[in-house]
């Protein structure tokens, strides 16, 4: 492995989620019932004429500039001319040589280091339909029928300059990427929804040298998991090929995603010729500077620069920084609750540890929970006001999380809250004492690690409610005066 | 009275006077059709019921004091292009036989606000490829003046319909010529606009930056009133112009002194039939009599114009016809095993030879490897033919030229592809230029009509309509009707 290096570029396509298709006003919503988001122009009816949605160029041009992008002057849009069932003008209308935005990038952080991708360009275009097929597979099917719903959604295509040297990286672009178009609020980027796909050219060269090897397109790729495992699989089958002596040939490939392989799609042979040439039916795009400029200045704090700003002004680790900016929404709840309550580190903690942890046990995102940043800030006000423990505080998360409950109605109707008076539990103390002679020896003869147990003796019996501070303070102090 | 031979002024005259009902006039014009249809064949659906209840309408409309338009109750038909609501829509080609649109053309949508009477869609030929009508999928259309002889097309259909007394007025589509030349082939008079002065929405694509819908009339006059309804910047078409849009009839004025009329050379002399010129050089003297400046000029690129059409609209429409692949709607081969040959056999099936031609020359055109030289490079001469109009229109309030070279030709006699493209030569540049040019009758040769083509830049209709009045209103050549044989 050591002796090759890979290059990867990436394709991603992201849906532009604007309230209309981008050349007819059909609602873009996904899902309902098949053919019912359609009208006579993105069903493509013989006649029918494309309006541009002036919401797609906004958006558009809006993520052109987030990903530092030149945006153009003049722009324009192109046929794509292909057969295909779920293509009801046998064209996608797209950009070719004129796109809305081109040579930008973005930064991605992989061991620590930064690493500055390039955008070679950015452009937009209409999704097509979708084939079901009334069998197992394409092949096993007698008939197929299309669902024109996502006809006509508008998309942008981001392409990457081949500066991806790895599968971890090409992740980290997706998720930078993915997090960029959050932030601006542009697309869902869902990928199980099919708002952020991805293709991946893939190729491998001897270390050192400067001509790129032969590529191949690895198309199909549903998760991010997925989009690593298929890298790492394409770089793995190449050197093979090349350590076995054989070449590699230029084609589309499959990832399939059961099996954990990549399949030849079509070879470059059977590649399309898409006679692209500009839709007479659209006017050119003349795209001023002052509407750009207006567009920039609207632009909210990217995750770079707010990743930067948890690091230097707040104090957060760097890790910790990155996770909580690589979701619009979780450094949303991160801001609303140090508002809050401006306790920088325990809020990141409690993000960090607790909420990912249970986040990512019942695979949910941040906003399926019903944990607001307001319920936070109140139970780490209780903590620091000695109202809970931090033990406590736990159960307390997770009641919150899982009802959305305030902390205080659950700390009450649970009776969680904390013992400090010392009368109350000086008489627990002494009863453990009396029950456990064998520790209460053990730490005459010098083991002070004996006092832990007896510790969690008193928290057992008081239901882990009673202040380990005055515990603590209460067995020393009575311990010592046997 | 023989109402089916009026004009819409004169009709609507008689309308508003309640002399006639819509309803009368409409059962009038169906019974020309009756009478004239097996030997024309303009129409491929005639809409008999619709047009009564749509006339019964209008005269109720009439009767309870409503404020009515001159198209009210005035029976029209429209070229099988254009999209209308519930009523066959198939562009004359098998593979549209039975497709019914579930909207309306713009255009549709504005003259059933005019209160205009659909009587039915006229044949063409097939996806508006064509210089004849004999293309059409379904059958060719007659020319009143003389059966033997082609309507001249695409737009035959309507052309032929307005000639024959079967409908008052008709609209047309005019790519490279569809409305001028069977115009000038018919005796009637055709307009085609300025690109994008009239909604394309709802007419079927042949070549979207060439394609543009304008009227049929019997005079000059009705050619105004129809544009006053159907021009008008159109949210549902991005090309549509968003510009003032003038009352046509305020240019009916008979006053031409002192307008200058370029004669461009290159649309004279060789190829074009001598007796067609003389006619032509008739009326030039005419609009000299009639204080004109006449004067000749050169449109130097004119040469090129044919090449670069039968470049730039092969490759459109090779894209526009790209949907018809059996899938949603209109035919598909039965007897296919997979997609592709579905596909493959159902275009095979449903399209005629033309437009097999004309779709397999845009697709090489547009191919990779042949895109500079051919596409890219017709575009740069689209340029320059755009810029001797340009230059001209300096000088010129207008040009005139004959609109086809030569009178109305018998079936049959241009098999060869390159000849009947040939008829297109005077109309071509026009489109490609996005102007606008009138074609007027004006005389007869071997009983068949001579066509006179007046050119304007871009909105310039009516300066156009200003000297085609004129030219009416101060010559017997302009108004002719066709005597039907066999027809009392
Ligand atoms: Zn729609």
């Amino acid at each position: 492995m050591g002796q090759y290096e890979v290059v990867i570029g990436l394709e991603v396509h992201v849906e532009l989620k604007t309230k209309t298709k981008i050349f007819c006003g059909c609602p873009t919503e996904f899902g309902g019932e098949p053919n019912t988001h359609v009208c006579p122009i993105c069903l493509g009816l013989p006649g029918v004429l494309p309006v541009l949605n002036k919401k797609v160029l906004e958006f558009a041009t809006k993520a052109g500039l987030a990903l530092n992008c030149k945006i153009a002057e003049f722009s324009k849009f192109d046929r794509k001319n292909y057969f295909y069932p779920d293509l009801p003008k046998a064209y996608q209308i797209s950009q070719y040589d004129l796109p809305i935005a081109e040579q930008g990038y973005l930064d991605i952080n992989v061991n620590g280091q930064t690493k500055r991708i390039g955008i070679t360009r950015l452009h937009m275009e209409e999704d097509a339909g979708k084939l079901v097929h009334q069998g197992l597979t394409i092949s096993s099917s007698n008939s197929s029928l299309v669902d024109y719903n996502r006809t006509g959604v508008p998309l942008i295509e981001i392409v990457s300059e081949p500066d991806l040297r790895s599968a971890e990286e090409a992740k980290a672009y997706l998720e930078m990427l993915k997090a960029i178009m959050e932030y601006i609020d542009v697309s869902d980027v869902k990928m199980e929804q099919g708002s952020l796909r991805c293709d991946a050219n893939v190729s491998i060269r001897p270390m050192g040298s400067k001509e790129f090897g032969t590529k191949t397109e690895v198309k199909n790729l549903n998760s991010f998991r997925s989009v690593q495992r298929a890298i790492e699989y394409e770089i793995a089958r190449q050197i093979d090929i090349v350590e076995e002596g054989g070449k590699i040939i230029q084609e589309t490939r499959t990832w399939d995603e059961n099996k954990g392989i990549t399949l030849s799609l079509r070879s470059k042979e059977e590649a399309h010729d898409y006679r692209y040439f500009p839709d007479p039916d659209l006017t050119p795009l003349v795209i001023s500077r002052e509407w750009v400029e207006e567009l920039k200045a609207g632009l909210p704090e990217l995750p770079a620069f707010k990743k930067e700003r948890l690091i230097k002004e707040h104090g957060l680790p760097e890790y910790d920084a990155g996770v909580i900016t690589s979701s619009r929404a979780l450094a949303e709840f991160y801001d609303k609750t140090v508002s809050l309550h401006p306790d920088y580190k325990a809020v990141s903690n409690w993000i960090m540890v607790e909420l990912l942890k249970l986040l990512n046990a019942e695979n949910l995102e941040i906003t399926d929970s019903k944990i607001t940043p307001q319920g936070l800030a109140k139970m780490l006000k209780m903590i620091e006001k000695g109202t809970i423990s931090g033990k406590i505080a736990k159960q307390v998360f997770e009641e919150m999380f899982n009802t959305g409950k305030d902390p205080e109605v659950i700390v009450k109707e649970k009776g969680l809250v904390q013992i400090s008076d010392e009368g109350q539990i000086s008489t627990i103390v002494d009863q453990v004492i009396a029950n456990n002679p064998k520790s209460v020896q053990d730490f005459k003869a010098g083991k002070e690690k004996a006092i832990g147990f007896l510790v969690g003796q008193v928290m057992k019996e008081t239901r882990g409610q009673a202040n380990p501070g005055v515990v603590n303070k209460l067995l020393k102090e009575k311990l010592t005066k046997l | 009275m023989e109402l089916f031979s009026l004009t819409i002024h004169e009709l609507q005259g008689l309308l508003v006077k309640k002399e006639i009902s819509a309803e009368e006039l409409t059962k009038q014009v169906l019974e020309r059709i009756e009478q004239v249809e097996d030997k024309i064949k303009a129409f491929v659906t005639i809409t008999k019921e619709e047009a009564l209840k749509a006339a019964r309408e209008i005269d109720q409309k009439r009767i309870n004091g409503v404020s009515l338009g001159p198209l009210a109750g005035i029976p029209m038909a429209l070229k099988d292009n254009m999209c209308t609501e519930g009523i066959k829509t198939t562009c004359s080609s098998k593979i549209l036989y039975n497709f019914i649109p579930p909207y309306n053309a713009s255009v549709y949508e504005k003259l059933l606000g005019a209160g205009s009477v659909l009587l039915g869609k006229t044949n063409m030929d097939e996806f508006a490829m064509g210089s004849s009508t004999e293309n059409s999928g379904f059958f060719a259309t007659r020319n009143p003046w003389d059966l033997n002889c082609v309507p001249g097309g695409s737009s035959g259909g309507s052309a032929a319909a307005v000639a024959a007394g079967e409908a008052i007025f008709a609209l047309g589509s005019d790519t490279g010529g569809s409305i001028r030349q069977p115009a000038a082939y018919c005796g009637v008079i055709g307009l085609k606009p300025t690109y994008g002065a009239v909604s394309r929405y709802g007419l079927i694509a042949y070549a979207s930056s060439l394609d543009q819908i304008g009227p049929f009339t019997k005079d000059v006059t009705d050619c105004a009133l129809v544009m006053n309804t159907i021009t008008g910047h159109d949210p549902f078409d991005s090309t549509s112009a968003n510009a003032d849009y003038p009352d046509y009839t305020s240019f009916l004025v008979n006053d031409i002194k002192g307008m200058r009329v370029g004669i461009p050379q290159e649309y004279f002399g060789e190829g074009i039939d001598p007796e067609v010129e003389n006619k032509i050089k008739e009326a030039i003297k005419k609009l000299e009599e009639l204080g004109a400046i006449v004067e000749e000029c050169s449109l130097p690129h004119t040469q090129y114009a044919m090449p670069t059409y039968y470049l730039i609209a092969p490759a459109e429409c090779s894209s526009n016809l790209a949907r018809y692949d059996g899938v949603r709607y209109g035919l598909r081969a039965e007897d296919a095993d997979d997609v592709l040959s579905m596909f493959s056999r159902t275009r095979n099936q449903g399209f005629g030879v033309e437009v097999k031609r004309r779709i397999m020359l845009g697709t090489y055109a547009l191919s990779s490897g042949y895109y500079d030289a051919y596409y890219l490079k017709a575009l740069k001469v689209r340029n320059l033919i755009k810029q001797d109009f340009d230059q001209a229109f300096e000088k010129f309030h207008c040009l005139l030229t004959p609109t086809t070279p030569s009178v109305a030709f018998e079936f049959g006699s241009k098999s060869d592809p390159l000849a009947m493209y040939k008829q297109d030569v005077c109309t071509i540049p026009v489109n490609l230029a996005g102007i606008p040019a009138l074609s007027l009758p004006y005389g007869l040769v071997n009983n068949k009509p001579v066509g006179l083509q007046l050119i304007g830049k871009a909105f310039a209709e009516g300066t156009l309509l200003r000297i085609g009045y004129a030219l009416e209103q101060n010559s017997q050549e302009t108004r002719i009707t066709p005597i039907l044989e066999g027809v009392k």
